[in-house]
């Protein structure tokens, strides 16, 4: 009961054979791409390496950076020892600097000063500086979370 | 190409079967036949609801790729697959609209069956392996909601667990074996991951398996009315012409699948915080919205109970009168039409869609 | 007659003596103290509140009783004896006699050491620099003394949330008088104070939890109250807003200021009912502060008008970048690195509003520029952002169209097969 075999028939499997082939391809492209891992291998949240190397930063001198959506603070001490902060001001959350003049940190916004520990030791701000750990390890920085 | 159907084709199943025994399974592909009448369109339900859950299957396990379980970084990571991983939006977004969209045929499949009676005998233990499915889909919905650990799904999750925690005598225990403790915590996060990822899957393994290989054996059910004589119904045969549509159909919904996830993205929000107040207007899924919205107009006590005991209560007989259906119901057994029942069934229907509608438009819902 | 009411007086001693000696009796052997023994249970309006309130004072749980501030003998419970001038009995001291009367002790460093080694012992001597001290000198009866701020009888730990002069409560301590314009009405000093404070953005994050927000004495002093003369005002205020005071110093309106005996700060920012800063202050028409001096054509007001203007500049900038960042997150797009760069650009916002001290437009335009450099980028962040989300879309259209033709083949395929299962009539004869 078979139709006779007829190009139309033929065009119908084409048709078909090779939509289902592209199909297949929009299909795995996305797959294969998202199997390959991104550049930056995970997500930071309890931890991030930060894009310079230890000896980028000279003694009694202070950098921002980014911790998840926050901005973080790392000093180098005037004895050379590297430590990070949050860079959030715990009395109403303007980002505080590191001066160099003053060997502190200092948060512009109400006067409110922080030692080298994090601790608020003047001015407005009730809590001391959230400190994170420093790995610094060969040519990378990596901070992360305290417990 | 035709040399390939002509010789290579055939050659590699002789292969096969000289090894392995495929006499059912060829049986089973040149006879199953799908009846035409009427109410054939329902029978594309079930094989929707199986893609979808594929769907989910395949998304689902690309997800676990990246995906972290603890409280600490389990948003952080979904986040991470939205924004870093190549097309993780997309496998993201799919894996979310297609729990919906499954839940949603499932239970179009689940009142096409009620409907057309397709339970009564020989189909009972069917039914049965059915609605077992049914709850644990609607167990995988609520587990895979609390996993990206956002405000709103740890507020549905603490809400739910209560809920849980209402059944007599083992409520309480229920609650904490749910919660992996007495709140909602990162323990509850952990027990919710094994049970979505594992508990679940094992237990639809079987009880999938159980389900289509009696739907294989005992074919499509035909609705009584139209039964007078099944010889008389016209059918066509499962492969290639039914599979062909059920292809049709699958494929519509990847499309709406695609459009979805790109247009409507699914929401990320924010991350948790157990010690902020519950945000104003939680509300589960709309797969819970009767049930949540039903608990809301309830007094405080009905009797001597609390009134969300007897809610919780009146939700388990209706789920075990669904289940017993087929032992209830004496003449869809004799093969009779069932107006009684049908009724019954409307009235179901209706509670379901009224209330959930309610739960959206009511001043005090969102 | 007047042998009559001695007689009335002394049957009334002996009476009120039989009392507190049926409560001695009653109460068995000799009483802790017969000062508040006594008055506790008068029941006189005039003497008992203090006895009562007493309970909850700093001074009995150090020790400190009745007798060490009003004298007497409070072992006793006969009257003469417990009150007799004899014992040291002073009574209620006079308005004047307070201030001293508190310093016997709260002056003495020997003796407050044993207390708390810590605690100053020069608030008399401050006491009477301030403007209150130097009126009660005068003999004024109204005036603040030590109890109209300390709640006399029940005064409470200096930490003690309750205290009439813990942070949160000092503006109503001080509002007691300073707030009454009928109380205040001898002294010729606005009364409108308080109500001005409490509309003003100090108190406003005082009470939402910022104990280090400024309340009246902060500014006017605790003890030596009185109020900044024009040229300390400056000062004040710099002790939090170092920025700002800093760079007015550095500007022409410093000694502009002083030669107008116009104090600084106070003159723009108001002193009582200072509100929040807006942009909206820097302008050359009202309700612009420098419109107050600057006419909107002079080469000041031209400068006015330069500030506003680089200010303008950036907010709209960062407001844009926002926008526009916003609407690619609501989309579903991952825009947090460009978010938390745009909150770089408001720092310098910050440091800019802050550099308007120093009225000089290059200064101001130099932040603008820096900082719209940086709200420019992450606009770019944003438009780029929301490209992606369109070749998403067309992504989409593709693949659905890749379905759709499929779909047509399949519809086909299934015409096909369905011709072959049952054939049309019109083959067979």
């Amino acid at each position: 009961m078979d139709t006779l075999p007829n190009p139309r028939r033929g065009f119908i499997n084409l048709l078909l054979g090779s939509s289902f082939g592209a199909l297949m391809v929009s299909m795995l492209y996305p797959v294969a791409r998202y199997l390959i891992p991104p550049t930056v291998a995970e997500p930071s949240t309890a931890s991030v390496t930060l894009p310079w190397k230890p000896g980028d930063l000279r003694p009694n001198s202070g950098r921002i950076f980014k911790f998840g959506s926050q901005p973080g603070l790392l000093i180098n001490t005037p004895s050379g020892e590297l430590r990070a902060f949050s860079a959030v001001c715990t009395h109403l959350n303007c980002t505080v600097q590191y001066r160099d003049d003053k060997q502190e940190i200092w948060c512009a916004c109400h006067n409110g000063v922080y030692d080298l520990n994090g601790k608020n030791v003047s001015g407005p701000p009730p809590r001391p500086l959230e400190d994170f750990k420093v790995f610094a390890k060969g040519d990378q920085i990596v901070i992360s979370k305290r417990a | 190409m035709a040399e390939l159907k002509r010789i290579v084709v055939p050659r590699l199943i002789a292969w096969f079967e000289e090894r392995i025994d495929l006499a059912g399974f060829r049986a089973l592909i040149g006879h199953k036949v799908v009846p035409i009448h009427r109410h054939t369109i329902w029978y594309y339900f079930g094989g929707m609801t199986l893609f979808l859950f594929s769907i989910q299957v395949a998304t689902g396990i690309l997800l676990v790729l990246y995906y972290r379980p603890s409280a600490e970084e389990a948003f952080e990571s979904v986040q991470f697959i939205m924004s870093e991983v190549q097309f993780g939006w997309l496998i993201r977004s799919i894996h979310s609209w297609s729990a919906n969209l499954m839940i949603a045929t499932l239970m179009i499949h689940l009142f096409s069956i009620y409907f057309t009676q397709a339970y009564r005998k020989p189909r009972e233990i069917t039914w049965l392996t059915g609605m077992a499915l049914f709850g644990i889909a609607l167990f995988f919905g609520f587990s895979g909601y609390l996993l990206p650990w956002n405000t709103l799904a740890y507020f549905a999750t603490k809400v739910g667990t209560d809920v849980a925690g209402q059944v007599p005598v083992v409520g309480h225990l229920i609650l904490r074996i749910l919660r992996a403790g007495d709140d909602v915590t990162g323990a509850t996060l952990s027990r919710f991951y094994a049970i979505h990822v594992a508990i679940l899957p094992l237990a639809i393994t079987m009880t999938l398996s159980l389900h289509l290989f009696l739907v294989q054996q005992q074919g499509m059910s035909i609705p009584p009315e139209i039964e007078r004589d099944p010889k008389s119904v016209p059918s066509m045969p499962f492969f290639p012409n039914f599979f062909l549509r059920d292809l049709v159909g699958w494929l519509s919904a990847l499309a709406v699948l695609a459009a979805l996830a790109a247009y409507f993205p699914w929401e990320l929000g924010v991350k948790a915080d157990p010690f902020a107040p519950a945000p104003a207007g939680i509300r589960p899924e709309w797969y819970f919205m009767y049930m949540f919205q039903t608990l809301k107009y309830l007094p405080a006590r009905i009797g001597p109970l609390e009134g969300e005991v007897v809610g919780v209560l009146a939700f388990t007989m209706g789920g075990l009168f669904l289940a017993l259906v087929p032992f209830l119901d004496r003449r869809s057994a004799r093969g009779e039409r069932s107006p009684l029942f049908f009724w019954i069934g409307i009235g179901i229907l209706a509670y379901m869609v009224v209330l959930s509608m309610l739960g959206y438009l009511a001043p005090g819902g969102k | 007659m007047a042998a009559a009411r001695w007689l009335l007086v002394a049957a009334l001693l002996l009476a009120g003596g039989a009392l507190c000696g049926q409560l001695e009796a009653a109460q068995g052997p000799a009483p802790e103290n017969s000062c508040i023994t006594c008055h506790r249970s008068i029941g006189d309006p005039r003497v008992t509140p203090p006895a009562e309130k007493f309970a909850g004072d700093i001074h009995l749980a150090q020790g400190i009783f009745c007798q060490d501030c009003h004298g007497g003998d409070p072992t006793s419970l006969d009257p003469e004896r417990a009150m007799s001038r004899a014992k040291g009995f002073i009574g209620k001291p006079t308005h004047q006699a307070i201030p001293p009367l508190c310093g016997k002790c709260h002056s003495n460093a020997e003796y407050m050491k044993r207390f708390n080694p810590t605690l100053r012992v020069d608030q008399v001597q401050e006491y009477y620099t301030s403007v209150h001290g130097k009126l009660l000198r005068k003999g004024d009866q109204k005036v603040a003394t030590c109890i109209s701020c300390h709640d006399v009888h029940k005064i409470r730990a200096i930490k003690d949330q309750q205290a009439w002069t813990y942070p949160l409560k000092i503006v109503d301590t001080c509002g007691r008088c300073h707030g009454s314009a009928e109380y205040m009405a001898t002294y010729k000093i606005p009364t409108d104070v308080v109500a001005k404070y409490k509309a003003s953005v100090h108190f406003q994050t005082l009470t939402k939890g910022d104990l280090s927000a400024p309340t009246c004495n902060i500014c006017h002093g605790n003890h030596g109250a009185t109020p900044p003369g024009i040229n300390s005002v400056a000062n004040v205020c710099g002790n939090c807003h170092s920025v700002p005071a800093e760079l007015f110093a550095k500007s022409p309106h410093r000694t502009a200021f002083a030669s107008m005996n116009l104090p600084a700060c106070v003159s723009c920012h108001s002193d009582h009912d200072i509100h929040k800063t807006s942009d909206t202050m820097v302008g050359t028409t009202e309700p612009a502060v420098c419109a107050n001096c600057h006419q909107e054509n002079s080469d000041d007001g031209r400068k006015v008008k330069s500030i506003r203007t680089s200010l303008d500049g950036l907010r709209t900038g960062i407001d844009r970048a926002e926008e526009i960042l916003t609407r690619a997150e609501r989309a579903g797009m991952e825009i947090s690195q460009a978010k938390f760069d745009l909150h770089g650009a408001s720092d310098i916002l910050l440091k800019m509003r802050a550099s308007v001290h120093l009225a000089d437009p290059a200064t101001v335009d130099a932040f603008a520029v820096e900082g719209e450099k940086i709200a420019d980028k992450q606009y770019e962040k944003g438009v780029q952002a929301l490209k992606e989300l369109a070749f998403r879309h067309q992504g989409l259209w593709v693949a659905v169209g890749i379905i759709l033709v499929t779909i047509v083949g399949l519809i086909l395929k299934m015409r096909e097969v369905d011709r072959r299962q049952s054939p049309p009539p019109s083959q067979h004869a």
